[in-house]
């Protein structure tokens, strides 16, 4: 603003002067501030005029008032919906504080009510040992992890990233390390690198936090092969392809300390994925991401099975996911209407060998899949229902496992979810579920309350 | 070794699938890919995140924004935190260091005007704040001229040897849209002090341009539809003799039961009105699109309802 003011004079001077040759500018700089200046004087006269007006509406006011009250009309009243608008010009200047450069914070609140027929500690998939995470909820009340997320760029360079979670487990509380990485931005030849510990980019679901999730449970298939939800410490490197549609490509160098790893084989670099992911719109309303990953892990006496008696595996695990969603949303306004269709396919082989609880060990070398369906629908905003079949199945994987929990079932494991949620905003969320989940020996019913709640600052979500 | 003469050979396949000339220009918002058409003419090509029966404050983080990001000259959005729901999640995955915040390729419009609706605290209770102030400051022409003057220094910032020619194309714009402005305040000289009410606080720069006053809006608070029971409220504030306000203001994408409803009860004239370009049948360009908002406000004012 000051510099322009600086120039008016000049520029006045220059565009009245006698040896300018032409009406219209020779140079475009000079025609470009002609028209500049003229911007700023029908700006400022358009204020003026409405100042006066205002004035004149005051003085009005001001003089129809009786003066009965005594004192003369002291200031005009601003008419009601007239009031100077709060303004913060171009060039604010903000005082600095040491809390300016604080990192954007926010907490996730999370808390269930599940009721069961079965009992749930006594969950388990035969043939599928769960290992991880897995598993179903704590019976009754209890919370779900309370979630602190800190969030800043490091320098021009790096951005970093914490996801700490408070968890209450057998009445201890305590606080767990999530998500802690740090990433490049801006790096030339668009990749993108990544490094500490973070959810794996395989799959769709896998990377997406808790709180984001459409269900209040992790579909079958993540339960039995990724032990819900496969985290762990390592390197990614993401490339985005210079294709006009989008094309990712994402390789990982990982740890392998969690399940399906374990044990940090292969001294400590246990674990390896690459996944490629694709996506596009087909006119406004429709969007779609297609994506392909693969996960081989190393494990070294890794645990699964009941938390008393684990069994343990130690061999190759490979794994291989396709995954698919399909959002519609009428004219991609989502917030009125929209619809999910998410879909993911899982194969593993295993090979290696197993031992059992009781000193046992076997050989191993299995092929198991699985996949999962969902669909949830917004018919009006903040209502939302969904519903979602899961199926597991194996191998048969030879008479020497006849009556181990690595046997499976003459049926395949199945589950039926049906759930309801409304959310008042983005930041809440109340939740219904139900299972009718047939996995186990005993089917079992389950149903689950639950909320989601967020304060502070909330990244945006992908896609 | 031949894997990686292989790679090369497809990325070398690849790369005339991008090559385009000019810069290319990202917009969230369909009134700065316009505005970036009028400057830039054939030397840019924009496109827009977002087209005008969508509501720019909910957009997915969709794959193909994510590659139309990476391939980006000049980012150019409305900002204070309009966008603040997928834009982020866009510039961090889009790979691209030439449209990072505080880089030559990324323009913020919000930051080149006044900006009207600074809140002095924010609190979630009181709805979708934007802690700095107002996002929807389009609907101030003066406003697109300033912006216009901020994105012709960009261009030719970004492309020096056609400097001259964004300057030019600048003052040609600018020539056209000041004997535009002039021609529209004339025009809105009766609208001038109509008292309004809005389904969403996305008026506020038309109704200081303008001298309008807002009188309430149909949300109850910013970004939460409106419901029932404010409904009933805002009838028994506004009466039903059609002398509450002079008009009910709603963009395309906002659900136009409300305002009917209201309509309806309280005689008040309920008024779609493009908040883009693309809006209306008739809002095809910037020009366009002020044209079309004085005009059907005029209609509504005379009683006409439309």
């Amino acid at each position: 603003m000051n510099t322009r003011w600086f120039y008016l004079p000049l520029a006045w001077a220059l565009s009245g002067c006698p040896l300018t040759m032409a009406q219209d500018g020779q140079t475009p700089e000079l025609d470009l501030l002609r028209e500049e200046i003229r911007s700023m004087r029908v700006e400022y006269e358009a204020r003026i005029a409405e100042l006066e007006t205002r004035l004149e509406a005051a003085e009005q006011a001001a003089a129809a008032k009786p003066s009965a009250q005594g004192a003369p009309a002291t200031a005009a009243e601003p008419m009601s919906g007239y009031e100077e608008p709060a303004m913060m010009s171009p060039q604010t200047v903000s005082v600095a504080r040491d809390s300016s450069f604080n990192p954007a914070i926010g907490v996730t609140f999370q808390g269930q009510a599940w009721a069961f027929d079965n009992d749930p500690g006594d969950y388990a998939i035969p043939g599928f040992p769960l290992g991880g995470e897995a598993g179903p909820a704590p019976e009754g009340l209890s919370l779900a992890e309370t979630e602190i997320s800190m969030s800043a760029n490091v320098d021009d360079k790096f951005t970093a990233m914490l996801t700490a979670p408070i968890v209450v487990e057998e009445g201890e509380v305590k606080f767990e390390l999530e998500e802690a990485w740090v990433e490049t931005v801006g790096l030339p030849a668009s990749l993108a690198v990544r490094m500490g510990r973070f959810y794996s980019a395989i799959g769709y679901q896998n990377s997406r936090h808790f709180h984001a999730w459409d269900f209040a449970d992790q579909p079958l298939v993540y339960q039995a092969f990724l032990g819900n939800q496969y985290l762990d410490d390592g390197l990614q490197v993401r490339w985005l392809a210079p294709t006009d549609f989008y094309l990712e490509f994402s390789a990982e160098l990982l740890r392998g300390d969690r399940y399906p790893a374990g044990g940090a084989a292969n001294s400590g670099f246990g674990a390896q994925s690459l996944s490629a992911k694709t996506g596009g719109d087909i006119g406004f309303s429709n969007s779609w991401l297609l994506g392909l990953s693969w996960l081989g892990a190393d494990a070294d006496g890794r645990a699964s099975g009941s938390e008393d008696d684990p069994l343990y595996f130690t061999g190759d695990s490979d794994l291989l996911i396709a995954d698919f969603v399909w959002k519609w949303a009428p004219n991609g306004n989502s917030r009125q209407r929209n619809l999910i269709l998410q879909a993911e396919f899982l194969w593993r082989n295993e090979n290696g060998e197993y031992s059992l609880p009781d000193g046992a060990t076997g050989p191993w070398d299995v092929d198991q899949r699985g996949w999962y369906a969902q669909a949830v629908y917004q018919p009006f905003p903040r209502w939302r229902f969904g519903a979602r079949y899961d199926q597991l199945s194996s191998d048969e994987p030879g008479s020497w496992w006849l009556d181990t929990p690595l046997y499976p079932m003459d049926s395949d494991p199945r589950r039926y979810s049906l759930m309801v949620d409304w959310s008042n905003s983005e930041f809440s969320r109340l939740r219904l579920q139900y299972n009718y989940d047939s996995a186990g020996e005993d089917a079992d019913n389950q149903f689950g309350l639950q909320y989601i709640f967020s304060i502070g600052a909330h990244g945006a979500h992908s896609f | 070794m031949t894997r990686t003469i292989k790679a090369l050979a497809l990325l070398l396949l690849l790369a005339p699938l991008t090559a385009v000339a000019g810069l290319r220009v990202f917009a969230c918002e369909p009134e700065w890919s316009a505005l970036a058409e009028e400057i830039g003419g054939d030397r840019v090509e924009a496109s827009s995140a977002t087209h005008a029966l969508q509501d720019p404050h909910y957009v997915e983080a969709r794959p193909s924004l994510i590659s139309q990001v990476r391939k980006a000259d000049l980012v150019i959005c409305s900002g204070a935190q309009l966008e603040i729901g997928w834009l982020p999640m866009l510039l961090s995955k889009a790979n691209n260091p030439r449209i990072l915040p505080g880089k030559d390729g990324f323009l913020e419009a919000s930051s080149m005007v006044r900006r009207l609706d600074v809140p002095d605290s924010v609190d979630r209770a009181q709805g979708d704040m934007h802690p700095q102030g107002n996002p929807h400051i389009q609907m101030n022409p003066h406003n697109i001229a300033r912006v216009a003057q901020a994105l012709g220094k960009r261009l030719a910032e970004l492309d020096p040897d056609n400097a001259a020619d964004y300057q030019a194309r600048t003052a040609d714009f600018l020539r056209r849209w000041n004997t535009a402005i002039t021609r529209w305040e004339e025009q809105a000289k009766p609208l001038a002090g109509s008292r309004v009410v809005c389904h969403h606080k996305s008026w506020v720069y038309l109704e200081d341009w303008l001298g309008l006053r807002e009188v309430t809006t149909l949300e109850p608070v910013p970004g939460i539809p409106p419901t029932a029971a404010h409904l009933s409220a805002l009838l028994a504030e506004l009466g039903t003799d059609g002398k509450g306000a002079d008009m009910i203001i709603r963009s395309p994408f906002q659900n136009p039961k409300p305002s009917e409803w209201l309509q309806e009860r309280t005689g008040i004239p309920a008024v779609m009105l493009p908040l883009t370009v693309g809006g209306s049948d008739r809002a095809k360009d910037l020009f366009s699109l002020f044209d079309d908002i004085i005009e059907r406000m005029l209609s509504a004012r005379a009683g006409s309802r439309s």
